[in-house]
């Protein structure tokens, strides 16, 4: 089963997209005026940088426009990611209660590797300490109720690396 | 750094709908009832303390086209350094973490294609020597990264 949301063919992004996501990748000029100095970067109107970036906002290309803290910098020093056997003809039910958790970073079907893997829905759940990520992971166990089949919280020990995503124009 | 009460607006208000039009930071001096420049050098003093990572888009990789996909590798202890250089030294890995469990090295591959992902995984696996537990997403459930402060 795969229901992720339906893929964008790269025919619906070209050259000029491409280019505005290259420039704009790593992030907009903290300036009065961001859109204008990436459309003079580019030699477009600022009109048609805007205009593009809404539509791949409205198809979801573009997530969202923003700041992105740094979670452990803020105290979140805790980032567990609980991993949970659930039953699979209730997934996505289970899968969007999990999801709305205000906790809950990510949520994510992935698939088993049976007999040593048996989880298959992903939820990050971030905190100040592993005491407190440990009683939020109870929490979603109780919300589960009977159908938390088995589930497991690795923390993370070390950044090993940490890059963006990287697009060539 | 210690963040006032203007940072924490800053940090809960605009972890998404930055607004996209001429003149955004006039959009926001009247919801956030701060002056546009204040806003901006605040924000220019977190991303220096490393309070902020990123001011700007966030793309959806697998929209865009590229292919994406969560993996882990259960690492020996004595390779782990020599394993993690391999597994860092692919610019295809984007995140890698070290996590307490048997499958001790977890890592995103991000493509350009879908079909690369593949022959990412089964190089990292030739050159380690290790299988690599590909665990791709079959299904999303509400993304939300706003981070409370």
């Amino acid at each position: 089963m795969n229901t992720a949301a339906p893929m964008i063919s790269p025919e619906e992004i070209d050259a000029i997209d491409r280019k505005i996501i290259a420039a704009t990748q790593q992030g907009l000029p903290l300036s009065q005026t961001p859109y204008h100095d990436v459309a003079t970067e580019l030699g477009l109107d600022v009109s048609e940088v805007i205009n593009r970036m809404q539509a791949m906002l409205d198809k979801g290309i573009i997530r969202r426009i923003g700041i992105v803290p740094n979670h452990y910098k803020l105290g979140f020093k805790a980032n567990g990611m609980s991993v949970w056997n659930v039953p699979d003809d209730k997934i996505t039910e289970l899968g969007q209660t999990i999801g709305a958790v205000d906790f809950v970073s990510h949520c994510y079907q992935r698939p088993r590797f049976l007999p040593e893997w048996p989880y298959n829905l992903f939820a990050m759940v971030h905190g100040k300490s592993r005491e407190e990520v440990a009683e939020k992971v109870e929490h979603i166990s109780r919300l589960l109720g009977n159908n938390d089949r088995g589930h497991d919280v690795l923390f993370s020990t070390k950044i090993l690396k940490k890059t963006g995503l990287r697009i060539s124009q | 750094m210690n963040l006032t009460e203007a940072d924490r607006t800053i940090i809960n208000q605009l972890q998404g709908g930055f607004p996209l039009c001429e003149q955004p930071w006039a959009q926001l001096e009247q919801t956030l009832e701060i002056p546009a420049d204040e806003i901006i050098q605040r924000i220019k003093t977190m991303q220096s303390a490393g309070l902020i990572s990123r001011f700007g888009p966030l793309y959806h990789a697998e929209k865009m086209g590229g292919g994406l996909t969560l993996a882990a590798i259960k690492v020996p202890e004595e390779r782990y350094e020599d394993v993690t250089d391999i597994v860092n030294s692919f610019d295809e890995v984007a995140h890698n973490y070290a996590r307490d469990h048997e499958l001790n090295m977890w890592f995103v591959v991000a493509t350009e294609t879908p079909e690369e992902i593949e022959s990412v995984i089964s190089d990292i696996e030739k050159q380690t020597g290790l299988k690599v537990y590909n665990m791709p997403k079959q299904q999303e459930f509400f993304l939300q990264l706003i981070f409370e402060v």
